[in-house]
C-alpha cells in the first residue's frame, strides 16, 4: 500500500514549493510581512533547482526584473503583500500591455496605506479590474487551502503561458502564515521555458522579436485592445467554483480564500442544526465564475456575499445574478481575525430574509 | 462521532507555545488526521505574548481560526484571562499552575487541570521544558492520540542543532501526561 | 570615373537597420545608435543581443537595431535587464537610457543593478533635457540652463546641482568599468567607441557591470542649430562634466 506522503507546510512554503514543481526558474522578491517565507525559501531553493534569485532593490524593480525574464519566456514569479503589490503595478501593467506571461503573488494583508500584518481581502478590486493604468486583466487564482496554494501556483505557470498573460495568486495573511499538510507532485511534460514563437533569446538568424506595449501608428492600440479583450473573452472557460451543499440550499453564501474556508465551517455548523445553507466559493476570481452562480440564483436561491473587506467580490456576484437575484452583503473589517461564529448570526439573518 | 478537536495555545512569548502548537499539528497529520496550526503574534519579534490556533480533526478542515475552541493550555495569567471565558463548556483547560492561581480557574464551567508545568520541568533539568509537560497533560486530559505520536514526532519540530534535547523533551512530555493521569 | 573604380570605404553594419531615423537634426542619438551596433558586430554578439529599450526619444531604438528588444517601463530598465540577464545568461544584454530615464526616475534600478554587479551594460545619453516630452529640465540640466519647468533656468538653490552619474556608478562595488564620453566630434566619438567597447567587454568577459556616459546634443529642445549645439557640449558641458574613465577594474581603480 503506497502511502501519500504529506508534508507539513505554511501557506507560503506551499506556494514557493509549488513554483519549483512548475519549474519556475526565476525568482524576484523583495521583504515585506506576511510573505517573506517565499523569497526566504526561495533564496536557497532556487539556486538548488539551477534558478536565478534576486533580492530586488524595491518591489517596483522586483516586478520589473518579472517582467524582463518574462519576455525571455522564462517561467518566472514574484511575490509580496498589498503595500509591495501597489507598487508592482506600473510593470503589470506593462506585462499586460506587452503579452508577457508571469506569476505574481499576494498576500493580502490590511490596508489602506500600511494597515497591519494581519489577513484582509481588500485588494479584489486591485488584483481583478486591472490593478495598474490602463485596460487590462490578469487571471486571478485564489486558493483557500495550502494544498490549493499548492497546486493553483503550478497551474499559474501554465496559464500565463497558455493566454500570454500575467497571473495572479491571491491569498492572504491567514493563507501565508497557516500551516497545513499538503501533498506535492510534480506535473508532467512542462518546460521551465515557452513561447517558442515569440520569446526572446537572440535572433541568430531569423526574424528579430520585439516584446512592447506602445502602438502609436494608427489603429494599432485599438487593435491591440480588441486583441487582449478576444484573450479575456476566451479565459471565461476556465472560470472555476466550489460549491458546497448548495443543491437544496435556500441560501448560498458567496466567500473566496481563507474566509471561503472559514465560512464553511460555519455553513457546516449551520447544516448540522437543519438550516438549508449552501457555500458558493470562487477559485478563479477572474474570471469570476458567473455561470454556475447565475444558475443557483434561477433556481430561487438567495444569496449572502462575506468578505475580509467593506464589499468587493458582492459586486461580481450582483452583475452575475442581476437579472433574477441581489445579494445581502456581511463585512469584515479588515485588522478583526474573523471565526465560523461572526459568520452564523448574518447567515440566519439573511436566510430569513431580515 | 469523529475525532474532532481544536485548541488555543497561549503564553508568553518565550514559553514556546509556538513550538508545542506545531508539534501537536504535526503529530496529528502523522496520525493521518487533517490539521491546521496558525499563530498569531503581537507586533514584537520577542518578548510579547503569544498564541497558536491548532485543529485536528477527521473531515476537511474548514476555519483554522476558532472563537470558541473545545480545548485550551494555559500558559500565564494572561492567557487565562483572555481565553478561558471563550472556553466552550465542558471543555478542557490544562493551566500551568506554576504561573497561575489556581483559584482564576472557572472549575464548574469547564474541565480545569492544574499542572504545576515549571516545577515539573526543572525537577527534570530545565524549566524551558515546561510547555512539553504542559502538552503532554493535554494528551492525556484530551485522548485525542498516543503520547507516543507526540514523542515520535519531535524530532520534526526540533531543529537539528537541538536535537540531543529530545530525550528530554519526551521526559518531559511523559511526566506531564503522569501527572494527570 | 568609370564604376569599375568605384571602392565601398563606409557602410552600414548589419546590426543597425537601413530606414530613416526619427530624429531631429543634428541629434546625437543616430551616432550612439551607430556606434552600439559597429560594436555588437565588432564583439560578435549582435545575433545573441537582447536590448533592454527605454522611455524617452531612444524607446524607438529597437526599430534601428536588428536585435530582439524588450520596452522597459520609464526609468526600469537595468531592472528589466536584470531579469533578461538571470533568464538567459548566455545572451548579450544591454539598455540604452536617456538622462531623465536613468537619472531621475530609475535612480534606484540604475545604482542597484550597477551595485549587484550585474553581467550587463548601460549606455547613458546625457543631453540634459527631457527631450520627448518637450525641453523640460532633466537632472543633469546645468545651473543656468533654461528649459520649460526652469524658465528663468536652473537654480542650485531650488533645484540641486546637476547629478555626475558616472562619478557616482564609478563608485559601486559592482562596477567594472565607467566612463565619460562626448559625441561632438570626430575625436571624441572615436573616444567614445573605445569606453563603449570596454563597457561592453565587462560583459562578454564576464567581469561585471559595464556604464559609458555620453554627452550628446539636443539641437531642438536647446533651441540651438546642431552647429552650437556641439560648441555648447564644449564650453558649458565637458568643463562641468569631464570626459575620461573613472573606474576600470582592469587597471585597478579609477582615473
Amino acid at each position: 500500500m503506497s502511502k501519500t506522503v504529506r508534508i507539513f507546510v505554511k501557506g507560503n512554503e506551499a506556494v514557493s514549493r509549488g513554483a519549483l514543481a512548475a519549474k519556475c526558474r526565476c525568482f524576484f522578491g523583495y521583504p515585506i510581512t506576511p510573505q517573506n517565507e517565499i523569497p526566504e525559501f526561495m533564496s536557497s531553493e532556487m539556486p538548488k533547482a539551477g534558478g536565478e534569485f534576486v533580492q530586488a532593490e524595491s518591489e517596483v524593480a522586483a516586478a520589473n526584473m518579472l517582467l524582463g525574464a518574462g519576455a525571455c519566456g522564462v517561467r518566472a514569479m514574484t511575490s509580496s503583500s498589498s503595500p509591495g503589490v501597489s507598487l508592482k503595478q506600473e510593470a503589470i501593467s506593462y506585462m499586460a500591455g506587452s503579452e508577457i506571461p508571469a506569476v505574481i503573488v499576494n498576500m493580502n494583508r490590511g490596508g489602506p496605506g500600511l494597515g497591519d500584518i494581519g489577513p484582509a481581502q481588500g485588494d479584489y478590486y486591485q488584483s481583478t479590474r486591472g490593478g495598474g493604468h490602463g485596460d487590462y486583466r490578469l487571471l486571478v487564482l485564489a486558493p483557500s487551502t495550502g494544498q490549493e496554494a499548492y497546486d493553483m501556483t503550478i497551474q499559474a505557470f501554465d496559464l500565463a503561458f497558455k493566454y500570454r498573460n500575467p497571473v495572479m495568486v491571491l491569498g492572504d495573511a491567514i493563507l501565508g502564515q497557516m500551516k497545513e499538510p499538503i501533498t506535492p507532485w510534480i506535473p508532467e511534460n512542462i518546460e521551465s521555458e515557452g513561447g517558442e514563437d515569440w520569446r526572446l533569446d537572440g535572433a541568430n538568424g531569423r526574424e528579430k522579436r520585439l516584446i512592447k506595449s506602445l502602438f502609436l501608428e494608427e489603429g494599432a492600440l485599438a487593435g491591440q485592445n480588441q486583441k487582449l479583450q478576444a484573450k479575456y473573452d476566451a479565459m471565461k472557460e476556465m472560470a472555476d467554483a466550489e460549491l458546497f451543499d448548495t443543491e437544496d440550499a435556500e441560501l448560498v453564501v458567496c466567500a473566496y480564500g481563507s474566509i471561503g474556508r472559514i465560512a464553511k465551517s460555519a455553513v457546516r455548523k449551520l447544516r448540522k442544526e437543519g438550516k438549508k445553507v449552501g457555500l458558493f466559493r470562487p477559485k478563479t476570481l477572474y474570471p469570476f465564475p458567473e455561470k454556475p452562480l447565475l444558475k443557483l440564483a434561477k433556481e430561487g436561491k438567495r444569496f449572502l456575499t462575506v468578505e475580509h473587506n467593506l464589499g468587493q467580490m458582492v459586486d461580481d456576484v450582483r452583475l452575475a445574478i442581476r437579472t433574477v437575484a441581489d445579494s445581502d452583503f456581511f463585512p469584515i473589517y479588515p485588522g478583526n481575525l474573523p471565526t465560523p461564529d461572526d459568520f452564523e448570526e448574518p447567515i440566519l439573518k439573511s436566510l430569513e430574509g431580515k | 462521532m469523529s475525532r474532532y478537536l481544536d485548541s488555543i495555545i497561549a503564553g508568553f512569548g518565550g514559553q514556546g507555545v509556538m513550538l508545542i502548537g506545531n508539534l501537536l499539528a504535526y503529530a496529528g497529520m502523522q496520525e493521518g488526521l487533517n490539521v491546521t496550526y496558525i499563530p498569531v503574534y503581537g507586533p514584537e519579534m520577542r518578548g510579547g505574548t503569544a498564541n497558536c490556533t491548532v485543529v485536528l480533526a477527521e473531515e476537511e478542515i474548514g476555519s483554522p481560526i476558532i472563537r470558541r475552541p473545545t480545548s485550551l493550555i494555559i500558559m500565564n495569567r494572561p492567557s487565562l484571562d483572555k481565553f478561558q471565558t471563550r472556553l466552550q463548556d465542558g471543555g478542557i483547560n490544562i493551566i500551568n499552575s506554576s504561573l497561575v492561581d489556581m483559584e482564576l480557574a472557572d472549575t464548574k464551567r469547564v474541565n480545569c487541570y492544574a499542572v504545576p508545568a515549571n516545577e515539573i520541568a526543572d525537577k527534570l533539568g530545565n524549566t524551558r521544558m515546561a510547555n512539553m509537560v504542559a502538552l503532554g497533560a493535554f494528551i492525556e486530559a484530551t485522548k485525542i492520540m498516543p503520547l507516543d505520536a507526540v514523542v515520535n514526532s519531535l524530532d520534526n519540530v526540533i531543529s537539528a542543532h537541538y536535537s540531543h534535547l529530545i530525550p528530554k523533551n519526551a521526559e518531559a512530555l511523559q511526566a506531564g501526561a503522569d501527572h494527570i493521569k | 570615373m568609370s564604376e569599375m573604380n568605384e571602392k565601398l570605404v563606409f557602410d552600414r553594419p548589419k546590426a543597425v537597420i537601413d530606414r530613416p531615423t526619427h530624429y531631429c537634426p543634428g541629434c546625437h542619438h543616430g551616432v550612439a545608435h551607430r556606434l552600439v551596433g559597429e560594436l555588437l558586430e565588432e564583439l560578435g554578439v549582435f545575433e545573441d543581443t537582447i536590448l533592454v529599450s527605454s522611455i524617452g526619444c531612444s524607446v524607438f531604438l529597437y526599430n534601428y537595431l536588428n536585435v530582439d528588444a524588450v520596452e522597459a517601463p520609464h526609468g526600469r530598465a537595468p531592472a528589466v535587464a536584470t531579469g533578461v540577464k538571470a533568464a538567459r545568461k548566455d545572451n548579450f544584454v544591454f539598455a540604452y537610457q536617456g538622462d531623465g530615464d536613468l537619472a531621475s526616475i530609475g535612480m534606484a534600478e540604475i545604482l542597484h543593478a550597477a551595485n549587484r554587479g550585474e553581467k550587463i551594460s548601460v549606455v547613458f545619453v546625457n543631453n540634459t533635457v527631457y527631450g520627448m516630452t518637450g525641453g523640460q529640465m532633466a537632472p543633469t540640466t546645468l545651473i543656468g540652463q533654461r528649459t520649460t519647468t526652469c524658465p528663468s533656468g536652473r537654480c542650485l538653490e531650488h533645484e540641486g546641482a546637476p547629478i555626475r552619474m558616472t562619478e557616482i556608478i564609478a563608485g559601486l562595488g559592482g562596477t567594472a568599468f565607467a566612463a565619460r564620453g562626448s559625441l561632438d566630434n570626430v575625436k571624441n566619438i572615436r573616444q567614445a567607441k573605445k569606453y563603449m567597447r570596454k563597457a561592453f567587454e565587462c560583459q562578454t568577459q564576464n567581469k561585471g557591470f559595464g556604464f559609458v556616459e555620453l554627452l550628446s546634443a539636443c539641437p531642438t529642445n536647446w533651441k540651438m542649430t546642431p552647429v552650437q549645439a556641439n560648441e555648447r557640449i564644449q564650453t558649458e558641458m565637458i568643463p562641468y562634466f569631464p570626459l575620461g574613465v573613472y573606474k576600470d577594474t582592469d587597471e585597478g581603480g579609477a582615473c
